[in-house]
């Protein structure tokens, strides 16, 4: 599509559409939110560039292919449920270090759950891209 | 075969030794069991394998177990050596080998289980490997064929065995043999006992090709000639005889067990001794006399008088030893002559003096000439005839036809190549075959020669054992013996001398006779290409009828199976009824939601644009999305409107290069879809309404709402159920995600005309070509 406006607009809406989109993902143990949600933003995000300059203009964006992004989601999240095996857990349960948690503050908590939720979301992102590019590529 | 003739020089490394090894010291291994065996003893082996489903790898070692294994290792051992020198430097010699040596692992595990399930895993094992053995010369198309066709017709009896097997078990409370042959009066009695013979019988006869499921055996012969020895005579075909020899105890002494096996087995035994004596190909000739000796061990087991058992015993070991021998011999006149033509061989008595004798020990044993073993076993067999429950005249006048032809086949295959003047030209000048060829045969027709001579081995140590087996004790059996008196055995046994030497000195004028009466009868095999043509033909319908390519016909299957699927449900169940009443309340913010639903159907339904109807599509996904919102499912609201945005794109996208839609003229399918739609609805609302009238059971909602925060440190209870509760079941979801977008990108890429990619890559110079 060849229109200067959305070319432009799109570089500005994009970027916030992927904050957006790690924003969700990150809020989304307590908040409305979550991998699958942030996910299907950024993969808006994404796609919106992609009309806006060309399947190959965002591809060049993305830098990796969005399959080897869904792939490599797909490992963070299985190595992220297999991380339990350690401490002699069963598979993909959660495993949480509270760093500064002093008394009832928590400090800052990381957990393998939010790796996991990492892995949600750039499968979903990957793998939506890689339909719709594709899509855009051949038809 | 002809890359399989052995080269002057070539040869198989110590690849080629290594089954030898493994033969014939599993050999070893079992001749010590033949002393304890002897007296009485049954040994037993149990290892856990499934215990949930109580499925034992078991094994026993008893008189008929360790006769099967010393066959089959035995026998074995010969074959490998010969097979080293057969297809010496043949370049695949290794997988040959494996395949060989896997197959003979499998077959003891077969004759050695003593578990039903695992059974039934060690004849399926046999079953591949026998199809990987026949299919070796693999670029003949008729040994594609042949391997193939015995695969299925073998592959389709086992799974009605295995039928047969689960129902014995589940009838019997085990599926351990050794209990469910100490309760055969109970598995008699009862109700499933007619089921569990036929089931177990089908998989039995195609297994030992019998009458009507013969017809693979011949063509299995497209194997090697060792692996025709070993397999197709020797063992594999007798594993249907020893999984009826093995129930026997537990199964047999009923009318349908007399009648069936004894019918089968006679009429498979007089079939096939025909089809053997019309036969010029040495090796077919053998492999039509092996369908006559399963049948005759079959019509042996109908019975369980002592003279039948004891002469199936005696007959299994006979034939196994001098069958191998001959087919052996065979193997080693091919490779000497170039040819197994019956009307070209003769005369290969001065060239290869050591096959001639191996032969003519082999061909006497088989046509039961005295002092050999085959004379004893035809001797007991005759007894067996006359004491017979079902009909004396029947049994013995089928078995004095199988007999006599035999003599007269056993004189065609094994004395006239080598002893009648020769009527052709051979390919090659014959010359004997080395001594690892030689010794197998030697061994196996000189081993006939001395049970025949000294009957009270085998009496001993195969055949007491095994009679104790089926009949409970080692004095049912009978005696072995040359010189059993005057009496009707002997006078039939006279008589098949007589016709069958008739029948050899005229064979020459009644063949041709043959050939032309098997012309004129149905074919077997035509029937079994016709079987598969048909099934085929009919896979071909259903997919063109089911897989029509359109995607509104798939889509109307879909909603009509939903449809019928849940209101043939609701109808059944008697749940329907009327009125129905939603209690809930509606306020202003409801209708106008189901106004915005109603409005984005109707339009995406009447419109004639696309781009309106996908808009409009967008505005109903809309509207459910603000339906989770009212309801307090942010999360899933979201969702739906990102994904409903994704779709609209989509959609849009693969959309606009569509032509205009068409909803006019005979293609109109608007009116039926409408039916459709409004049925799917109207059943879909009836049972969310019927749904409402039942209590919610909120105990699961409870829990997470509890548990989230103090378990798991997320107080978004949606986000902290998918990722770390039921975390598992994400991980599986997010794998199929990945694995649908990799698809749909392979069918996008591959599926496109190679014309039109071009086109499109010329018009858009960006599109760069990085697939992974």
């Amino acid at each position: 599509m060849n229109s200067l406006i959305l070319q432009v607009a799109t570089r500005y809406l994009s970027s916030l559409l992927l904050v957006f989109s790690i924003y969700m993902l990150l809020r989304g143990h307590n908040e409305p939110g979550g991998g699958f949600i942030g996910g299907l933003v950024g993969a808006t995000g994404f796609i919106l560039y992609a009309v806006a300059c060309g399947t190959s203009g965002a591809r060049q964006a993305l830098r990796v292919s969005p399959q080897n992004i869904a792939a490599i989601g797909l490992g963070i999240s299985l190595l992220s449920g297999l991380f339990s095996m350690f401490f002699a857990d069963a598979p993909f349960t959660g495993q949480w270090l509270f760093i500064g948690a002093e008394g009832d503050d928590k400090g800052l908590p990381i957990s393998t759950i939010l790796f996991f939720d990492i892995g949600v979301y750039l499968v979903v992102l990957g793998a939506i891209l890689t339909l719709v590019f594709a899509m855009e590529e051949e038809i | 075969m002809a890359a399989s003739k052995p080269g002057a020089s070539a040869s198989n490394g110590v690849i080629g030794w290594v089954p030898v090894a493994i033969a014939a010291s599993l050999f070893a291994y079992f001749l010590q069991f033949l002393g304890p065996v002897s007296q009485g003893e049954v040994i037993r082996l149990v290892w856990n394998w499934v215990p949930s489903l109580d499925i034992a790898l078991s094994f026993t070692v008893d008189g008929l177990s360790l006769t099967f294994a010393l066959l089959i290792s035995g026998i074995g051992t010969a074959v490998m050596l010969y097979s080293n020198s057969y297809l010496a430097g043949h370049p695949q010699y290794d997988r040959f080998a494996l395949y060989l040596t896997s197959f003979m692992l499998a077959m003891l595990g077969l004759v050695l289980a003593d578990n039903l399930i695992a059974l039934f895993v060690f004849w399926e094992l046999t079953t591949i490997t026998s199809y990987l053995l026949i299919g070796f010369n693999n670029e003949e198309a008729k040994s594609r064929r042949s391997a193939l066709q015995a695969l299925l017709l073998t592959g389709a009896g086992a799974l009605v065995l295995l039928a047969g097997i689960i129902l014995l078990g589940v009838a019997a409370g085990t599926f351990e043999i050794s209990e469910i042959l100490a309760q055969g009066d109970a598995i008699r009695e009862h109700p499933w006992y007619v089921g569990i013979v036929i089931l177990i019988l089908v998989g039995a006869f195609t297994k030992s090709a019998q009458v009507p499921f013969h017809f693979w055996l011949p063509n299995a012969m497209a194997a090697p000639t060792p692996v025709s020895a070993f397999l197709h005579s020797a063992t594999m075909v007798k594993g249907g005889v020893y999984l009826m020899a093995r129930l026997h105890p537990g199964l047999s002494g009923t009318e349908l067990w007399l009648w069936t096996l004894t019918v089968f087995g006679a009429v498979t035994a007089v079939f096939a001794s025909i089809l053997a004596f019309r036969q010029t190909d040495l090796k077919q000739a053998l492999a039509y006399t092996t369908l006559m000796a399963l049948g005759t061990l079959t019509m042996l087991l109908g019975s369980a008088e002592g003279y039948a058992i004891t002469a199936f015993v005696t007959f299994l070991v006979v034939h196994s030893l001098y069958k191998a021998a001959l087919f052996l011999v065979v193997g080693c006149i091919d490779h000497g002559t170039g040819t197994r033509d019956a009307n070209v061989l003769g005369g290969l008595g001065k060239a290869m003096p050591v096959t001639a004798f191996a032969a003519a020990l082999a061909a006497l044993s088989m046509a039961g000439i005295p002092p050999f073993m085959g004379f004893i076993a035809k001797e007991l067999a005759y007894k067996g005839a006359e004491e017979t429950l079902t009909n004396v005249t029947f049994v013995a006048g089928m078995s004095l036809a199988a007999n006599a032809l035999m003599v007269a086949v056993a004189g065609i295959v094994a004395l006239r190549p080598f002893w009648s003047k020769a009527e052709g030209e051979m390919p090659h000048t014959p010359h004997e075959a080395p001594w690892p060829m030689l010794a197998g045969p030697v061994v196996l027709a000189v081993l006939g020669l001395l049970f025949g001579l000294m009957p009270g081995y085998a009496q001993t140590y195969l055949v007491n054992p095994t009679v104790q087996g089926f009949l409970g004790s080692m004095e049912a059996a009978k005696e072995l013996k040359l010189w059993a008196g005057v009496n009707l055995a002997l006078y039939l046994s006279i008589a098949t001398f007589v016709i069958g030497g008739l029948l050899y000195a005229f064979h020459r004028t009644l063949r041709p006779a043959l050939i032309r009466v098997n012309m004129a009868s149905p074919k077997f095999d035509k029937g079994w290409d016709n079987i598969l043509d048909g099934l085929k033909a009919v896979a071909a319908w259903q997919t063109r009828l089911l897989q029509s390519g359109v995607l509104r016909q798939y889509m109307f299957v879909i909603f009509a199976t939903l449809l019928v699927g849940v209101g043939g449900t609701l109808w059944a169940k008697g749940a329907f009824h009327w009125p129905l009443v939603f209690e809930g309340e509606l306020a202003p913010k409801h209708w106008t939601v189901i106004g915005l639903l109603m409005v984005g159907t109707l339009v995406t339904v009447t419109t004639r644009s696309r781009i309106l109807a996908i808009a409009a599509l967008g505005v109903v996904g809309i509207a459910v999305a603000i339906i989770f919102i009212i309801y307090g499912a942010p999360d899933v609201a979201i969702t739906q409107l990102l994904v409903e945005t994704l779709v609209v794109v989509l959609v849009a996208v693969a959309m606009l290069r569509l032509p205009l839609l068409d909803q006019k003229g005979k293609s109109d399918h608007r009116p039926l879809d409408a039916v459709l739609a409004v049925g799917v609805g109207g059943v879909v609302t009836m049972t969310i309404l019927l749904m409402l009238e039942q209590p919610i059971d909120l105990r699961l909602s409870a829990y997470f709402n509890e548990t989230a925060w103090p378990d798991a440190f997320g107080r978004n209870i949606v986000n902290v159920i998918l990722v770390d509760f039921r975390a598992l079941d994400t991980f599986g979801e997010i794998a199929v995600v990945l694995i649908a977008g990799l698809s749909a990108y392979a069918l996008l890429r591959t599926t496109q005309p190679v014309r039109h990619r071009r086109g499109m890559r010329n018009k858009d110079t960006n599109v760069q070509e990085d697939t992974p």
